[in-house]
């Protein structure tokens, strides 16, 4: 007898946000690259008019936001005429970039094109170490420039500084660099350990000592910092009693289209390798999300297991991050290891307080080819 | 609740990056800022729409005491504390 299919879960509306990851050519070699382990090279990629339609499918369908993405996102020749499209749509346009091939010809053509926001990410506060993590010699002084410019074209700009046990003891000076550089906002994540991060989770995760100062830094400057720059706390949550509510659901709010038109319900997903994904060119973005399989594979709480079903937090932190469970438990329906009520809890808790202190530094770098990049690719 | 920042004299206005949409799709009004979208009720609505950078504070909640017959110092000392708190997170400035 096979069991009965349950009825599909409706989304409870649409989305809010799209994350368009345009490419995935990128010139820095970030360790933690919030990109798959596997890239798509240039001509696997969406060609103008398939991400048009995209564009416009998102506005129908009511998304409000549309981050541009990567990989770094101007790469991309014909950026401005997405932002273009995404204006007529009057869809808010927020471009993600490590801003290193910026300049203030394409910035003015960029804004010109309305884009409203720039969200510009450093790899540390210091040349020397950011360039080592970013394995870009030059990276960290080029986008001291490209801030100013990224100002003087009128654009409001964030700045996104992933942290980690190697720069994490200069959280301070980031913060300080931030206010330095006109950003009206700063977020400040610690690593999520998916993909390339996992791979580097070794060199990449702090110690407690230094997860407890970098929460006291933060509390004091957030404070200090009223109405001068907003900061955004990503926690770790290898070090948390509760998980994190990972995209505010899945498929609640947010969804992710890849550079090959994969449609996404959180931009690690293809971690959990037990899971198909369709892609714009078989299918309308509104039906993917309606109902598609890997969209209803998670929505709701129907899916859930003890001890998330009867949680009085499950439509709080909906269990936590599904590529997070599959990662560490091989079950991406398992209660995030994060909560304090997973039977896998203390041996996530162990597992980061043993490599944070176990010396284990050096970095494999962000390659297309998967090759180990080992010891100072650049400036370090 | 103290407002730093904002007297009846100040001119506030959207930051630079955020913007008011009506939202179609959902049947409401919402603020549109970095990685935010803020949901407004129907009196953020009414004190937003006048962000025009020429009101002052002053004359908004004037607009508002007549328009909603209410006391025009009651509304002056919401819409500081109103608009002090959207300040602090960046979405207003003066």
């Amino acid at each position: 007898m096979t069991e009965p299919t349950p009825p599909p879960t409706p989304p409870p509306g649409p989305p809010l946000g799209l994350l368009a990851e345009l490419t995935h050519r990128c010139p820095l070699m970030c360790p933690y690259c919030s990109n798959p382990l596997e890239l798509s090279g240039a001509r696997a990629e969406l060609a103008t008019d398939e991400w048009l339609r995209v564009i416009d499918d998102a506005a129908a369908m009511g998304v409000l936001q549309i981050h541009l993405s990567g990989g770094e996102p101007v790469v991309r020749r014909d950026l401005e005429q997405l932002i273009a499209r995404c204006r007529a749509n009057e869809i808010y346009t927020n471009l993600i970039t490590a801003g290193v091939l910026l300049d203030e010809a394409r910035l003015a053509a960029l804004a010109e094109a309305g884009l409203e926001h720039v969200q510009l990410s450093i790899q540390g506060s210091r040349a020397e170490t950011a360039d080592r993590i970013g394995g870009y010699a030059g990276g960290h002084q080029k986008k001291l420039e490209v801030a100013g410019l990224i100002r003087e074209a009128g654009l409001p700009l964030t700045v996104n500084a992933v942290v980690h046990r190697q720069n994490l003891d200069h959280l301070d000076e980031i913060i300080e660099l931030a206010v330095e550089l006109g950003a009206r906002r700063l977020e400040v994540a610690h690593t999520q350990y998916y993909g390339w991060a996992y791979a580097n989770r070794a060199a990449l995760m702090p110690t407690p000592e230094q997860v407890t100062r970098a929460n006291e830094v933060v509390a004091a400057a957030e404070e200090r910092l009223k109405g001068v720059l907003a900061i955004d706390y990503v926690v770790p949550d290898y070090y948390a009693k509760r998980p994190k509510a990972c995209m505010g659901g899945w498929g609640r709010q947010f969804l992710n289209v890849t550079p090959t038109g994969k449609v996404l319900p959180c931009h690690a997903a293809e971690s959990i390798t037990d899971m198909t994904f369709e892609t714009v060119r078989a299918r309308r973005l509104p039906e993917i999300w309606a109902d598609g399989p890997a969209f209803q594979r998670f929505r709701g709480t129907a899916w859930m297991p003890e001890p998330c079903r009867s949680c009085d937090r499950r439509e709080i932190d909906f269990g936590g991050c599904r590529c997070q469970a599959f990662a560490l438990t091989g079950d991406a329906a398992a209660t995030d290891p994060a909560c304090g009520l997973s039977p896998h809890h203390d041996r996530m808790v162990a597992l980061a307080e043993g490599e944070s202190t176990a010396g284990a530094d050096r970095f494999r770098y962000r390659t297309l080819r998967q090759k180990d990049v080992v010891g100072s690719a650049s400036g370090g | 609740m103290t407002a730093p920042g904002f007297t009846a004299e100040s001119v506030p206005r959207l930051a630079s990056g955020v913007r008011l949409k009506d939202d179609r799709a959902r049947g409401q009004t919402v603020l549109l800022a970095p990685e935010r979208v803020l949901v407004l009720d129907e009196t953020a609505v009414a004190v937003l729409r006048r962000l025009d950078g020429a009101r002052s504070l002053g004359q908004l909640a004037d607009e508002l005491a007549a328009e909603y017959d209410a006391p025009a110092d009651t509304i002056l000392a919401d819409v500081r504390a109103m608009l002090a708190d959207l300040a602090e997170k960046g979405f207003v400035e003066a």
